[in-house]
């Protein structure tokens, strides 16, 4: 474990030689990508190359097929780890939002808080309520989800995985599913999660977002990062052909 | 709503079948022997009152509402363990997931009334102390149990199945236990979803009490039966009908209740 230290700390994240294949299908052919602390990654690059598979592997989601994962200092892909307690440190928020339709914006945020790491009531009630004053949503602590626009359930998403106070947040693709007027309130709440100095792994379709937060950004195609380095230089100057083809699309498409 | 003119037509239409059922059954050949021996008012409210030879068939229905009560109780945590079990991954729980399957495949398989007579009268032939010494009406319903349990296993594991991977996955991604998810997020929505269905079974669970006579309990279709038989008048089996139909009418209103009520809700969460 002395792979990318270069401030001396504990990298937040290490994938080594990471593969996943479903069937006949590779869709990770060995991933080497080390996240600091603090520091926000992004991915970028078209659908199908492999960004969400990525996530759901650092989540455990899905099982790797070979190489390893180190979080903080843990192999996570290590057969003996316990998989709701590495989850507990790993923050995921989904596109699909993936509220528990049943139970209050309070209930879903308090759920896990209370059941996983056993806080009573009034303490996992209190951090909730924290969170949902932080984001503009504590007047929507009683609500459905499904009385919610979809921003308003995406931040309640991302309220729902920080009330586990996690070291290291996943977002995978999480303003896809809005409708374009809403996506600016919540990249405006990841915003302020990375100035606070939330350590995070962002697969995204929103260049000026990546181009915006990310410290680096790691351009992957068909399983493989090709290409990664500061936005400034992936999005105005990049080495690899195939990542100025990817940009140029985007650029045509209105996108950036 | 209906409007004005469909509440006229639907009233004028029920009014016309109805009234053709009746002069079916005034006009028929037998109509007045009929009205004696099934509607006669003396008989009506004697066998539900009983007398003092006879078994009052109100008296006797409160058995069979002490027997539905029970065993919908008994059902509701039975068939929940055989649904949970059979979806219970992993190759160490296999004996476990065929156990679940032979059950519900065997009960929905077997008559009713015959898993009555191989508890009712096969259990006490084993000598086994205690359990071979039970009363009718608890071998009655253990057949009960046994069989509806298999259907409502069934209704509930639907249900699970409906409720999307997405949510267990994002369950699970929160650090909660395969079984935390699953009692906290996937079986309070899969529950709710299928209340319809499960209400349905409990209709039929209440009208086949009346089998557990075939046991020797004396409920209310076996008391109408000895009325019936010894007063040569069947104004108690109307009585006995009227009491299975009184008590699933509400029943049944409920299950409509629930059902508009999960409709309604749908809709706003799609306007919203």
């Amino acid at each position: 474990m002395n792979s990318g230290e270069a401030r001396g700390e504990t990298p937040a994240l290490v994938l080594q030689d990471v593969h996943k294949s479903f069937g006949e299908n590779e869709v990770l052919k060995g991933i080497d990508l080390t996240v600091e602390p603090h520091e926000v990654v992004c991915l970028i690059g078209a659908s199908g190359s492999g960004k969400s598979t990525l996530l759901k592997c650092v989540n455990l989601t899905e099982p790797v097929d070979s190489g390893r994962i180190v979080v903080e200092g843990e192999e996570i892909t290590s057969s003996r780890v316990d998989v709701n307690r590495v989850r507990r440190k790993i923050g995921i928020v989904f596109q699909a939002f993936n509220l528990f339709p049943h139970m209050s914006v309070r209930e879903n945020i308090t759920l896990a808080p209370r059941q996983v790491l056993k806080l009573d009531r009034k303490a996992a009630e209190g951090r909730a309520l924290e969170l949902l004053e932080s984001f503009g949503l504590v007047d929507k602590r009683d609500e459905y989800p499904d009385r919610l626009s979809g921003g308003q359930q995406q931040r309640v998403a991302i309220v729902r995985a920080l009330a586990m106070r996690p070291s290291l947040m996943l977002l995978d693709e999480v303003t896809s599913a809005l409708d374009p007027e809403l996506v600016a309130e919540v990249l405006g709440v990841i915003k302020e999660l990375a100035g606070e100095g939330m350590t995070m792994l962002i697969a995204t379709h929103e260049m000026g977002f990546a181009r915006d937060i990310a410290n680096r950004v790691c351009f992957l195609e068909e399983g493989r990062i090709l290409e990664q380095g500061p936005p400034g230089k992936i999005f105005t100057s990049p080495d690899n052909s195939r990542t100025r083809q990817f940009l140029q699309r985007i650029i045509a498409a209105g996108r950036l | 709503m209906l409007g004005g003119r469909a509440v006229l037509v639907s009233s004028m239409s029920t009014v016309l079948f109805f009234a053709v059922i009746a002069l079916i059954v005034v006009l028929a050949p037998g109509s007045e022997v009929v009205a004696e021996r099934f509607f006669d008012p003396f008989h009506l409210r004697q066998s539900l009152l009983g007398t003092e030879s006879e078994p009052s068939v109100a008296g006797a229905f409160l058995l069979n509402v002490y027997i539905f009560t029970i065993s919908e109780l008994l059902i509701l945590i039975l068939a929940l363990i055989i649904a949970v079990v059979r979806g219970i991954p992993g190759p160490v729980f296999f004996p476990f997931r065929m156990v679940a399957i032979a059950y519900t495949d065997l009960f929905r398989g077997i008559p009713l009334i015959l898993v009555l007579y191989i508890i009712g009268f096969g259990v006490p032939g084993l000598g086994l102390g205690v359990v071979s010494y039970l009363s009718d009406v608890t071998y009655g319903i253990i057949a009960l149990v046994l069989v509806y349990s298999a259907y409502v296993a069934e209704v509930y594991r639907a249900g699970i199945e409906s409720v999307h991977e997405s949510q267990n996955a994002a369950a699970r991604s929160l650090g909660l236990s395969r079984w935390q998810s699953l009692r906290f997020v996937l079986l309070p929505q899969a529950v709710r979803r299928v209340i319809p269905p499960l209400l349905n079974d409990f209709i039929g669970l209440q009208k086949d009490t009346a089998l557990v006579s075939v046991l020797g309990s004396i409920e209310a279709a076996r008391a109408a039966q000895i009325y019936g038989a010894s007063q040569f008048n069947y104004a108690s089996y109307v009585v006995a009908a009227l009491l299975f139909v009184l008590i699933t009418i509400p029943l049944a209103r409920f299950t409509d209740h629930l059902i508009a009520r999960d409709k309604r809700r749908r809709q706003a969460g799609t306007v919203a």
